[in-house]
């Protein structure tokens, strides 16, 4: 099979280095035919569009892949210039020419996730059996589901074995059950800030969001897209709340502590009298522009129901006799996947006598940790995948 | 095979370490317990192709390994071994770790259940000179003088060669082959109940199953 975007390699192997590229417009493959997919929830998905990036080089072998895997409220768009944002993509530190993740010795695939928002069927978009937006007939999601839209992805590029999959949180997460269901068709893993299920505290965090959204009038049931509609404010205290846990009270109070916004004394009012409030109703607003509310409430959902030990038995039973390289990473102020999830994780590939790595980083940056630039994390990257590539025998150009 | 993304080394590790190297075969199953910084881990895969593998405590002491491509976790042998499976490994090695444990006891039980064979190396607390030093200076003996002395030394349950021996007898673990180190990094093989090297080893290291 051939690669159908060989000029990714060129165009690509500018991004990092330049600030000046023309925005992309990404990549996007109809999966799903002739034979549909079938999801967990037992329906089936045809015909069905996937959006997904490349950078780097796919070499002779195509032994030199690399499957990052989006958060939340990520995207394909992981390095260079966001086509929407007009930002930075989410890990473009990571990614480039002599980054961790390097352009040069690796070719780098990261595709919007299934139930996403930008480009990838969601429920935004038009249900063929209606002629309408999706919204709530849009059928419910796993994480399992991500993973095999992204197999198929992987099987049209022609890739018979991932060099690595990699990714933080939610991302993690695809990551163990990419390990778990295709341990044959990678090589590495390297699941970041993430835990082998979502904890309690995490669905009640989603379920807060979710509450917010469906309590916005604006919402409309879901339908809000057919009755030009936003239900923009309930989207965005989803995002305040939820942005929350991304951070940790050491690195609040170190940013913000309680100094006042543009003001030298509290206004006995509800303004944003707190650098803090200020802060959180930026990120609430700017969020709003890029994402579907309906999107975020499938993608928590299938976060919610992430359960490695419940669909397996065990931990160690979803990852028995496994061959795949593990790279651990936790933050040790991260409080939404803290490290004592990352240890049981470990825990359990141990005692599925698996090669594992683990380490936790010293940082008061909070979940957010997996997205930063953060010497001892990026110098710990780069050497696992260093260690792995010398074993999966793959040389540097 | 070598690694090839592994910086060479200089071919030289401390003679405890090359000793209980030059007792793994290639190609075999490793779990170095309390690896540290991964010197023996990291010759061992480079000379001897195993698949090596480590358990650090120290944070800084994991980073260093997994920054060299080694595959170590961070955790602690003495609550952590119990996930392993039985057999996980042909070789378990307890490097200058039993004596700073606090159940050196359970801590052995376990490392031959989940390797074939162990190999513990420790110093010997009935050498000459500790003897000596304790009747005629009155001094508690401390291995790791004189950067440690007794208040601060990481060893929790000093022992000697007879001591470490009576525990094989009382777990039915059986000694294959005992090593002495001497002064100068000088070693040699000795048997297990060798008056002399009781005497004069500074260092043993074992090779039980």
């Amino acid at each position: 099979m051939s690669i159908p975007h060989s000029q990714d390699s060129s165009e690509t192997a500018e991004i990092g280095d330049t600030a000046t590229e023309a925005p992309q417009t990404g990549h996007k493959v109809v999966l799903g035919v002739p034979a549909p997919m079938k999801l967990d929830s037992g329906l089936d998905l045809a015909g069905f569009t996937l959006a997904y990036q490349t950078y780097g080089k796919l070499n002779a072998a195509r032994s030199n892949a690399i499957l990052v895997c989006h958060a939340l409220t990520g995207d394909q768009f992981a390095a260079g210039r966001h086509p929407v944002t007009g930002k930075r993509g989410w890990w473009d530190n990571a990614i480039g020419p002599g980054k961790p993740l390097d352009t040069d010795k690796y070719f780098i695939i990261c595709s919007n996730i299934l139930g996403g928002c930008m480009g990838t069927i969601g429920p935004k978009d038009t249900n063929p059996a209606t002629g309408k937006p999706y919204s709530l007939a849009f059928p419910v999601i796993t994480i399992g589901d991500m993973v095999n839209a992204q197999k198929l992805l992987i099987d049209h590029l022609g890739i018979d074995q991932l060099f690595c999959v990699i990714g933080g949180s939610m991302g993690g997460m695809q990551v163990l059950d990419w390990a778990s269901r295709y341990p044959d068709r990678l090589f590495a893993a390297v699941p970041i800030a993430t835990a082998a299920r979502c904890s309690a505290q995490n669905i009640a965090f989603h379920e807060v969001g979710r509450q917010a959204i469906m309590a916005d009038p604006e919402w409309r049931g879901g339908d809000y897209l057919a009755q030009n509609t936003r239900p923009e404010r309930g989207l965005a205290v989803a995002r305040m709340s939820a942005h929350i846990t991304y951070l940790s009270e050491t690195a609040l109070h170190r940013k913000f502590g309680r100094a006042l916004q543009d003001r030298k004394a509290i206004t006995y009012g509800f303004d944003a009298d707190f650098q803090v409030e200020s802060y959180l109703r930026h990120q609430g607003i700017t969020f709003v522009d890029r994402f579907d509310a309906n999107s975020y409430l499938y993608i928590t959902r299938a976060i919610d129901y992430f359960d490695m030990a419940s669909e397996h038995g065990s931990v160690a039973e979803a990852f028995k006799g496994t061959k795949v390289r593990f790279c651990v990473l936790s933050f040790s102020s991260d409080w939404m996947f803290p490290t004592y999830e990352s240890r049981a994780l470990v825990h359990g590939l141990n005692a599925a006598a698996a090669n594992v790595s683990f380490v936790e980083i010293q940082t008061d940056q909070g979940h957010d940790s997996f997205l930063l630039d953060i010497p001892d994390y990026h110098r710990t990257l780069t050497g696992f995948l260093n260690g792995a590539a010398a074993h999966r025998g793959l040389t540097a150009k | 095979m070598t690694i090839p993304s592994l910086p060479q080394s200089n071919g030289r590790i401390r003679a405890d370490l090359q000793l209980v190297a030059d007792l793994v075969p290639a190609g075999a199953r490793v779990l170095d317990v309390g690896c540290g910084e991964g010197a023996l881990l990291h010759h061992l895969a480079q000379t001897k192709n195993v698949d090596a593998r480590g358990i650090e405590l120290r944070q800084e002491g994991v980073n260093a390994c997994v920054q060299q491509g080694l595959s170590v976790v961070q955790g602690n042998a003495e609550t952590d071994l119990k996930d392993y499976p039985s057999d996980a490994f042909d070789y378990v090695i307890l490097s200058q770790t039993l004596q700073a444990m606090r159940d050196p006891r359970g801590t052995l039980g376990e490392l031959l259940r989940i390797g074939k064979h162990a190999i513990i190396s420790f110093d010997n607390f009935g050498h000459w000179a500790m003897r000596l030093g304790l009747m005629f200076e009155g001094r508690m003996p401390v291995a790791d003088k004189p950067r440690h002395t007794w208040y601060d030394t990481g060893t929790i349950r000093p022992c000697t060669i007879r001591d470490f021996l009576t525990l094989c007898g009382d777990l039915g673990i059986e000694p294959e082959r005992c090593f002495t180190v001497h002064g100068g990094g000088r070693t040699r093989e000795v048997a297990p109940d060798s008056w002399r090297a009781r005497l004069t080893a500074r260092q043993a290291v074992f090779l039980l199953k």
